[in-house]
């Protein structure tokens, strides 16, 4: 048997090699770059810069969390309800919520510019109806509405698989023992869900915090996020030294917010939930 | 027990079916406008569909997003797969508990963050080698076989972990070389992992942006990374022709994958009931 387990463990070889050269060296690439400076001496200059974008960061940290809350707030009946309803519901539901997701993210966020712009089909609708035209495009709403639209998939999604699972028998001993609609909710479904509303947490949060064509879009050029000063560093300005010391940050703010989201739900990272 | 849905719900459901499908509408219209406005309609007229075929940038564009996808995906199933064997095999819990955090590492961190991790190594060993244009197909194939990888092993893993592993030792008792044992018994039992994290690194690779813009270069263009730099302008109602005609592909696709599965638990049903009978 020893040989055989042997065999197994070499053909993780090819992998292992892998992700040492692919995933550890490129991060350790990001902490030298953000260390040094163009010339490749030692310098904490741009670690210290960070100061400058703080405002920025802080603005990223919110609106990904608003975001990501208003998800969470639409999502969950909507999850509930599909994991109540009969399986051809669920099929044509789950269809239905994944469709989009399938669409390229740029397209998408250019369709929902065409409609929020001040010639647009929302304003065209407003004053059909004879309601005050609205500006809506290049503010901090369309914005977060850019990101509920994105990314709200990666909300629904491991909701209902985690509501799909949970015991409705459960539900129906605590109401026949007497809860109420709100105890039966905050006592049984509200713990039951707490992995799915984790892993929704992370899928919607992550992204929303680092975006740059979004706030790009329909933030206009007065709005930027952390990800656009980032994208700029590599893309426009050629300061890789900054946008490495910007990743660095960005990277280690998020992983802090998702170790104090854990803390909330004592969520053990062997495994996880996958969609 | 399973309930009808109350008025309240569906009203619920059909609001949120229709602000997810609102934008694709819009764009669906839109393709089949006569003028090139994005605001005003000015007849219905299929030209854009009609230059899209003679468009020979977004078709080279179409050919070189599956290529990629393809490949990537393919290569990290197999090695993914691979992995997954000798992961669950790994005895020493240091180790492996170190193996799958490495493996989480470009699930977690946010795409912007991989892909310039991977364009500063890039760009690093190609001033080594003295190569200023080492962005391009290769560059962006290594990052997507990394960030397919992740998907392929969380997915086999847990086959692996669910299977009796007195089967393959059985199979190895009655004298199946561990490579037969292999193939005839441990192969079919994680299959359907395989598949999923096949289908998986094929759909986030066809759809992958932000890591292939910073790992791309100008000798390979994606369908993604051209729709961006066409929407740095104005984007012309061709753009909303593809992607009206990539939307249906999908939800044809998709029907279709349901209804097969309908039919496969029916027959499932049925065959019950007859030997039930």
């Amino acid at each position: 048997m020893t040989k055989n387990t042997a065999l197994k463990k070499a053909i993780s070889a090819p992998y292992l090699v892998w992700a040492a050269l692919f995933i550890i060296v490129p991060l350790i690439f990001v902490v030298y770059y953000s260390l040094v400076d163009a010339g490749g001496a030692f310098t904490l200059d741009y670690i210290k810069s960070i100061g400058r974008y703080k405002d920025i960061m802080l603005n990223s940290i919110w609106l990904g969390f608003v975001a990501t809350i208003i998800c969470l707030v639409i999502a969950y009946p909507l999850a509930y309800i599909m994991a109540r309803s009969t399986k051809n519901v669920q099929r044509t539901m789950m269809m239905l919520v994944m469709l989009p997701m399938w669409m390229n993210l740029l397209i998408r966020t250019y369709s929902l510019m065409i409609l929020l712009q001040d010639t647009g089909i929302l304003n065209s609708v407003f004053s059909f109806l004879h309601l005050p035209e609205r500006h809506m495009i290049n503010t901090r709403g369309a914005v977060i509405l850019g990101m509920v639209y994105n990314y709200i998939p990666y909300m629904i999604l491991p909701l209902y698989s985690i509501m799909a699972k949970i015991d409705y028998g459960l539900v129906e001993a605590a109401q026949d023992l007497g809860a109420s609609r709100t105890a039966v909710l905050r006592k049984v479904i509200l713990p039951l869900s707490l992995p799915g509303i984790a892993s929704g947490f992370t899928m919607v949060f992550v992204p929303s915090v680092s975006t740059f064509y979004i706030s790009k879009k329909l933030g206009g050029s007065t709005f930027s996020l952390i990800g656009d000063i980032i994208e700029m560093q590599f893309k426009s300005a050629n300061n890789y030294n900054l946008g490495a010391a910007l990743s660095l940050i960005l990277m280690v703010l998020i992983l802090l917010c998702m170790a104090i989201m854990n803390r909330f739900t004592g969520e053990d990272d062997d495994g996880g939930v996958l969609i | 027990m399973k309930q009808k849905m109350s008025a309240l719900s569906k009203l619920y459901i059909a609001l949120i079916i229709v602000f997810l499908y609102a934008p694709i509408v819009v764009m669906i219209i839109f393709s089949f406008n006569s003028t090139v406005s994005t605001s005003v309609i000015g007849g219905f007229s299929t030209r854009w569909y009609q230059s899209l075929l003679h468009d020979t940038g977004t078709i080279k564009a179409l050919t070189n997003t599956l290529l990629l996808a393809v490949t990537s995906s393919l290569i990290a199933t197999v090695m993914g797969t691979a992995a997954a064997v000798g992961i669950n095999a790994m005895k020493r819990r240091w180790i492996k508990k170190t193996t799958m955090h490495v493996t989480n590492i470009p699930m977690m961190n946010p795409e912007i963050v991989t892909g310039i991790s991977m364009m500063l190594l890039f760009v690093f060993a190609g001033a080594m080698i003295h190569k200023d244009d080492v962005l391009g197909f290769g560059t962006m194939l290594i990052a997507h076989i990394t960030f397919n990888l992740p998907y392929v092993i969380l997915s086999v893993l847990p086959k692996l972990r669910q299977m009796d592993p007195h089967l393959p030792e059985a199979a190895m008792d009655l004298g199946c070389t561990p490579l037969r044992a292999f193939f005839k018994v441990t192969l079919p039992t994680i299959s359907t992992g395989i598949t999923t994290g096949l289908m998986m690194s094929f759909t986030l690779s066809l759809d992958d942006f932000v890591i292939s813009y910073f790992t791309q270069g100008p000798s390979f263009e994606t369908l993604p990374i051209r729709i961006f730099s066409m929407t740095k302008k104005r984007v012309t109602p061709d753009m909303y022709a593809l992607s009206t005609l990539i939307f249906v592909a999908i939800l044809l696709l998709l029907v279709l994958l349901n209804v097969s599965q309908v039919r496969g638990e029916r027959k499932l049903r049925n065959k019950l009931d007859k030997e039930g009978a």
